[in-house]
């Protein structure tokens, strides 16, 4: 028997080492260049100019003042405001009866409403916008009926309405999808124990689950203010100019790339966005109930009486028919031959869709380009950056998690606009400059979406236990082989999610894109889009552009569900 | 379930090796926390040998160092007479079987043994056979196409097994390995393992907080606590003659009785607040501030008494546990624990009797 009893012992220093292999440091070096040449130095330069004097370059506020002191910029502030905050009033009008019918209810086709729920997101808002136009607007569908029968109009798409109106049909998804999980994850037990202790019927429901599906309303909610605040091309499109995105982008364009309103406009959007990320934040903080228990479900769902059922089933038809509309809209006018002043189009024709392939199928090609490689880089970045963050010990490694998820909080105009002012003056070897060439829409796409895919890559990550990892290591596989064969694998699945995220809504982004495309040739789908909706006559092979936009996204989103089902079943229960 | 012990000894086709495992003035801190203390362990070849000790002791940590994932502040971990304490994992050639397996989810049973043997860049031939006869040696050939989430928890602990010995570690390290599985295949696997390692040869370290499979299946026992090795021992020394009260504590029920001893020579004599005396037996060796320590099983109970002093108390609490009867006696503001094997037709205690408890001084152990 030996006794190894040890007294005190002093702490010995530990020998100094390097805190990560010789590759990690350069991969992290190589994704802070990027985030910084692409990211940090053009969003930099925006607010930079926002804050010097034209001309001698020294520190001021005037540019600020001249904002404040003209009645456009202003009236565009609170324009843009107050569109932001009543879009999200009328997208909780839309999502909160669905969200509360599908899951506090028996509701047959709760599975259907949130299917449907999801498909506004699929189509960029700008080419609902048109089609809401035929339906709602002054000589639309709805209103040509209305006077016709009962002699009035209502003014649906007037001004400011109709960017509410469009918005809200086209986002209220985010609230919807976060409020049904807030109110999923509430556990049965919560509700049954108020029910134990006495309450019951409106108390129960306003002191235990409204507060605590709140977190997930206000997420959403904040959300969607924050996209309705940045987005640019539909108040274009409606040819409403008096919202501060539009503004921000119309002095660049047409007074010039000096001007320094556009950069002032910039850093106002810029922090609007983070204050509503802020308030969202606030709202989450400690408050991230994860109520489901072991053995527990969802809300207890209640039946329904039959004229409580009637009431919903006609409200979700209301609800789904608004939100389905721009959809048909879209769908009638790539087939109609002319519609104007009439209900429906006059007659129909497969025109639109010969005159898309034969000669814009270059914008086609494009977006299937440039939404694959920003794609790309995305999960590249989004996959190291996780590996970076949630696998070494490198000092700093937090930055550029924090680096990337930044791109959330600016605009695609401000980003834009800090690519031509930056870019221009880099000079390709042939003299032209570097923000004319297309490289350049594909590194704004892929920095808009990063935020997305590194969600995804990281989740993905985060799932996988550590010690499959050191099981590889144990056996033999240095970490470069392990990553290769053990975690990238395992990630597929959510690497794939980010991928499809990022290349699907690259694929219709139109903010960054409109700034930086140069040329008809070098233009993405959204922008030819965009151009063909400019006139009359190109918005029947513009809705017939949309709906192969809609369909190419509804694909992919396809594609990305049916591959994580099958990596799901795969991988089985075993962790 | 019996196909370890039924096959023609397949694991002679594996060659495997005994190697010393010597481990030198470790320390590690995480930060403030000083996790491991001075650390010295001999491990002898061939030795299946335990770390046993609470959660939280270190034992985990010390594991995770030998195989690499831990890097101590000061000290040396060797194999064989190698300093392993540079290498990084993968070069360490130490098979670790992970507390949750640890199994890849995306391979096959068969992928997953065979993962090892490609790193190593063995020929595809071989690792064919080699993994065939790994899984034959847990009783697996038949599942080798399976996924490890299509097996039960059993198999796949036999799966990270195969995995492990496949490559011919130097040295087997089994981090809790039984406590994912339910308490009857606990008693089945720790004896395969126990068999497995046997024929292997291989010297092989075991972490576990549960002092019953550390003490059926081991060689040898380091009990460990708040990053100390306390004691080093098989597991009947330790089970004897315990090294201080945590050890008498941890491995099996020990009594603790508070007073002090007097006198000096062959007259020591131990004595309670009470006034009960035990003489101290010469030539034992009491350490400073020792308390008197015994097993349940060495005291008796006597009812009455002379009023000579004696440990009295009042019997609070009987327990039938088959073989014995377990006493729990109220004695000074303490319980004392005394069983009595059980033989039909003797009379028993009564809940409530007030009686002595006459501790033989050849059987008490002075501990501090």
């Amino acid at each position: 028997m030996s006794l190894a009893l040890s007294g005190a012992s002093s702490k010995p220093a530990r020998p100094w080492r390097l805190p990560g292999t010789p590759g990690q440091i350069t991969l992290a070096l190589g994704i802070g260049a990027f985030l910084l040449a692409f990211l940090i130095v053009p969003v930099g330069s925006v607010i930079y100019v926002a804050f010097t004097e034209k001309g001698t370059g020294g520190f001021t506020l005037v540019n600020f003042a001249d904002f404040f002191r003209t009645d456009l910029f202003l009236r565009s502030f609170w324009n843009s405001f107050y569109v932001s905050a009543a879009t999200v009033v009328l997208a909780s009008v839309f999502a909160l009866p669905l969200a509360y019918i599908t899951t506090r209810f028996d509701f047959r086709g709760a599975v259907i409403v949130q299917t449907l729920g999801f498909l506004p997101l699929i189509m960029p808002p700008f080419v609902g916008a048109v089609s809401m136009q035929l339906l709602f607007g002054r000589n639309g569908t709805v209103n040509l009926l209305l006077n016709d029968w009962f002699g009035f109009r209502i003014p649906f798409m007037e001004g400011l309405n109709g960017v509410i109106f469009v918005q809200a049909i086209h986002y209220f998804p985010f609230i919807l999808i976060n409020l049904s999980a807030a109110l999923r994850n509430i556990d049965r037990s919560m509700e049954e124990a108020a029910q134990n202790l006495g309450s019951s019927g409106m108390r129960l429901f306003r002191r235990i689950v409204l507060p605590l599906a709140m977190p997930g309303y206000v997420a959403g909610a904040s959300l969607v203010f924050v996209k309705v605040f940045d987005d640019l091309a539909t108040p274009l499109l409606l040819n409403v100019k008096d919202m501060l995105a539009p503004q921000a982008y119309l002095r660049v364009t047409s007074i010039g790339i000096a001007d320094p309103m556009g950069y002032v406009i910039s850093v106002v959007l810029i922090v609007v966005s983070v204050l509503a990320m802020w308030v969202s934040a606030l709202a989450l903080k400690g408050r991230d109930y994860a109520t489901t228990q072991r053995g527990g479900g969802g809300l207890a769902r209640r039946r329904m009486r039959p004229w409580e059922s009637a009431v919903a089933y006609g409200v979700v038809g209301l609800i789904l028919t608004l939100v389905l509309a721009p959809h048909i809209g879209l769908l009638l006018l790539s087939f109609a031959t002319i519609w104007s002043f009439s209900p429906l189009p006059d007659g129909f024709t497969l025109a639109h869709y010969g005159r898309v392939f034969g000669e814009s199928s270059l914008y086609i090609k494009n977006t299937l380009i440039y939404a694959t490689l920003a794609g790309g880089i995305d999960v590249v970045l989004g996959t190291a950056i996780a590996y970076l963050v949630l696998r070494t010990k490198l000092v700093g490694r937090q930055w550029l998690d924090w680096a990337a998820m930044a791109a959330l909080a600016v605009p695609g105009v401000v980003l834009g606009i800090g690519y031509l002012r930056t870019f221009f003056d880099v000079r390709m070897p042939d003299g032209t400059p570097l923000a004319t060439l297309w490289i350049v829409i594909v590194l704004a796409l892929a920095i808009r979406r990063l935020p997305y895919a590194l969600r995804a890559c990281y989740a993905a990550l985060q799932q996988i236990s550590e010690s499959l990892e050191e099981a590889a290591e144990n056996l033999g596989a240095t970490k470069a082989r392990t990553v290769r064969r053990i975690v990238i694998p395992l990630m597929t699945g959510g690497i794939l999610a980010g991928f499809v995220t990022s290349f699907a809504t690259a694929a219709v982004e139109l903010s960054a894109t409109l700034m930086l495309v140069q040329s008809n040739a070098d233009a993405p789908l959204a922008y030819g889009l965009y151009v063909f909706m400019q006139s009359a006559a190109g918005r029947g092979p513009g809705a017939a552009l949309g709906v192969i936009a809609v369909l190419l996204v509804a694909a992919c989103t396809l594609l990305s569900q049916y591959i994580l089902d099958r990596n799901q079943k795969n991988r089985g229960a075993a962790r | 379930m019996n196909a370890i012990a039924k096959t023609s000894a397949p694991e002679a086709a594996l060659h495997t090796e005994a190697l010393d495992v010597r481990i030198a003035g470790v320390n590690l801190s995480y930060g403030t926390n000083h996790v491991l203390k001075n650390i010295d362990l001999d491990i002898r070849a061939g030795e299946f040998f335990a770390f046993l000790g609470p959660s939280g002791c270190g034992k985990t940590t010390l594991l995770r160092l030998i195989a690499g994932f831990n890097t101590a502040d000061t000290g040396t971990v060797s194999v064989g007479g190698r300093d392993i304490g540079n290498l990084p994992p993968w070069k360490r050639d130490v098979g670790l079987v992970f507390q949750s397996y640890a199994l890849w989810p995306h391979m096959s049973v068969a992928q997953n043994v065979a993962f090892g043997l490609e790193e190593r860049g063995v020929p595809r031939a071989d690792i064919r056979r080699r993994v065939a006869t790994a899984l034959e040696i847990v009783g697996l050939g038949h599942l080798a196409d399976r996924r490890p989430s299509q097996l039960s928890g059993g198999q796949q602990q036999r799966v990270a097994l195969a995995r492990t010995v496949v490559i011919e570690p130097k040295v087997l390290l089994l981090d809790e390995p039984l406590s994912n599985l339910d308490a009857k295949m606990r008693v089945q696997v720790r004896r395969e393992l126990r068999d497995l390692q046997q024929r292997l040869g291989l010297t092989t370290i075991f972490v576990t907080h549960d002092q019953e499979e550390a003490n059926t299946v081991c060689d040898r026992i380091a009990v460990m606590s708040d990053g100390i090795v306390q004691q080093v021992g098989t597991p009947m020394e330790l089970y004897e003659r315990p090294a201080n009260l945590f050890v008498a504590n941890f491995l099996g029920t020990a009594n603790v009785v508070e007073g002090r001893v007097a006198g000096a020579g062959a007259d020591r004599v131990f004595e309670t607040a009470s006034g009960w005396r035990l003489p101290v037996m010469s030539g034992i060796e009491v350490p400073a501030g020792a308390r008197l320590v015994f097993r349940p099983q060495v005291a008796r109970i006597a009812e009455g008494g002379d009023g000579a002093p004696a440990l009295r108390g009042e019997i609070v609490r009987r327990e039938f546990l088959g073989s014995i009867i377990r006493y729990g006696i109220a004695s000074g503001g303490q319980e004392i624990t005394v069983d009595e094997p059980f033989l039909p037709g003797q009379a028993q205690h009564e809940v409530g009797a007030n009686v002595a408890i006459d501790v033989p001084a050849s059987a008490a152990l002075w501990l501090a």
